[in-house]
């Protein structure tokens, strides 16, 4: 009878443990993306519009690609996402009801400091990402439909590049942004980040900012509202209140009072762009 | 080896001031993974010794089946777990996606084979050995399982902490259907995942230590009380 004890003591914890757990006040599930969760954004400014609001949010980092496709199932009610072109479809199918942009920053393009292509210091992002070509120097690719790996295809084909040719030196790695930069680091390899998780992320070796500063470089961030009409499930009243505060002064004062190493890691939507 | 160095040193630390945050997820991971043993074992001890006293058609084909559910890809069965509770999915109107609860579900999922199959073949030896006196006692073969289940208990320990091994390590399926949020349905392998991503290695490692420290003492504490009982 032992293991019929073991068992029933076994269970008797695990209720106990489970139960507070679900107990839960109101709360919302943000599908986001892994930019702005890992890079301690979300962590900073949820906090107080929970304190305001008595809602808790509970976010899910995904890449945007993913994160679009959790919410198109009903399964979150609001989304927080960085990809225009994969935004407009998502509105087009009739899954979103309000986009709004609330904050921007940029991405980069980081490589090893030896910098075998020599892009250093560009200023012009086609001719540094025609550089890295010609030189076939390692590259990671995300490879995960996420909004850097869409800008990064997007990069390629404006100019005239293909990287499913791309030799061997181009790795798609089918990872999140700070697998990717794991990766580059582990392999003195250039990849593309969002400047948000380069600045909090913690295991650089020898990556170093290659390219800043090209327009074409601009990461606009989203959030979008769900049309109730497709989905009914959702906390309408709740995700709208967020996406609202996230809008508002207060949460746009917040978005830019988050820095790490005394840089700002997002500008609130209203700020100047270069 | 300065990462592992520090991994170590970080891992002492956290234990050392006992870090609520650190507790949270402990407590949480423990707490997904027993429930799932409990359901898992409530299912796993009376099947698999009913496969082991039973003849019945396809019996053989059963017991191949549930050896070959060991290798279940946990991402395989938190995929299908998770198109079923979706909302979109036959069971989404209950609400459990990105909840405790959904890992319980996948949990007990991958574990249930083990302690079928653990039991199985424990039972199966022991039936030999036993199972003409409950025959000739002309008995229904079903109150045959309770002793055999307390004849072959060791075998019932085993597969139990088998079980719990593989849910307390598993990171595939709960991170799909729980979404790795925050104080909700963070784990220890889920915040090992996300420490990782973040670039945190010696963090990430030590929490590693930390998992594999609770691994030990649980079957510890097992072992201690199993044992207990036969010293005496």
């Amino acid at each position: 009878m032992k293991a019929l004890r073991l068992v029933a003591a076994f269970a008797l914890f695990a209720l106990c443990a489970v139960s507070p757990v679900r107990a839960q006040q109101s709360f919302i599930v943000l599908a986001s993306t892994t930019s702005v969760d890992n890079s301690g954004l979300l962590g900073h400014i949820l906090p107080l519009f929970t304190k305001k609001t008595g809602i808790e949010v509970r976010v899910i980092a995904q890449g945007t690609g993913q994160a679009l496709a959790t919410a198109s199932r009903g399964d979150a009610d609001l989304v927080l996402v960085h990809d225009p072109d994969a935004e407009a479809k998502f509105m087009a199918a009739g899954d979103g009801l309000i986009r709004r942009e609330i904050a921007w920053n940029d991405f980069i393009l980081v490589g090893p400091k030896s910098d075998p292509a020599k892009v250093s210091g560009m200023k012009d992002i086609l001719a540094a990402m025609r550089a890295v070509w010609n030189a076939q120097a390692p590259f990671v690719s995300r490879g995960d439909k996420s909004g850097t790996d869409a800008l990064e295809k997007r990069l390629w084909k404006a100019d005239n590049l293909d990287p499913a040719k791309a030799g061997p030196w181009y790795k798609d790695i089918g990872g999140g942004m700070g697998a990717a930069l794991n990766a580059a680091a582990a392999m003195d390899a250039y990849t593309l980040s969002d400047r948000g998780t380069w600045l909090s992320f913690n295991n650089r070796k020898n990556l170093v900012i290659a390219v800043e500063g090209d327009r074409r470089l601009l990461n606009y961030y989203d959030v979008i509202q769900l049309d109730p009409k497709k989905h009914p499930n959702i906390k309408r009243a709740q995700a709208k209140r967020l996406a609202a505060w996230l809008a508002s002064q207060e949460g746009q004062a917040a978005i830019a009072g988050y820095t790490v190493g005394g840089e700002k890691l997002f500008h609130p939507e209203a700020d100047p762009k270069p | 080896m300065s990462d592992f160095s520090e991994a170590f040193a970080l891992a002492l630390a956290m234990l050392a001031r006992f870090d609520a945050n650190l507790l949270s997820i402990v407590v949480l991971s423990l707490s997904v993974s027993l429930s799932a043993v409990a359901i898992a074992s409530c299912i796993g001890l009376p099947a698999g010794a009913a496969l082991a006293i039973y003849r019945f058609p396809g019996q053989a084909s059963l017991v191949l089946l549930v050896n070959a559910m060991l290798g279940l890809p946990p991402v395989v069965v938190g995929l299908v777990a998770y198109l079923l509770l979706s909302r979109a999915g036959p069971l989404g109107s209950f609400g459990l996606l990105f909840t405790p609860g959904a890992m319980v579900i996948v949990q007990t999922v991958l574990v249930a084979p083990i302690i079928t199959a653990i039991v199985h073949r424990a039972m199966e030896e022991a039936w030999a050995r036993y199972g003409d006196e409950f025959r000739i006692l002309g008995a229904p073969r079903i109150r045959a399982i309770p002793h055999l289940l307390v004849i072959g208990q060791r075998a019932v320990l085993t597969a139990l902490l088998a079980g719990f091994g593989r849910a307390i390590s598993e990171v595939g399926a709960i991170i799909i259907v729980g979404g790795n949020i925050a104080g909700v349905t963070r784990t220890m392998t889920t915040t090992i995942v996300l420490e990782t991503s973040k670039g945190n290695l010696a963090l990430a490692l030590a929490l590693g230590i930390v998992l594999i420290s609770i691994s030990i003492a649980i079957n510890g504490l097992a072992f201690g009380l199993a044992g207990r009982k036969y010293r005496s």
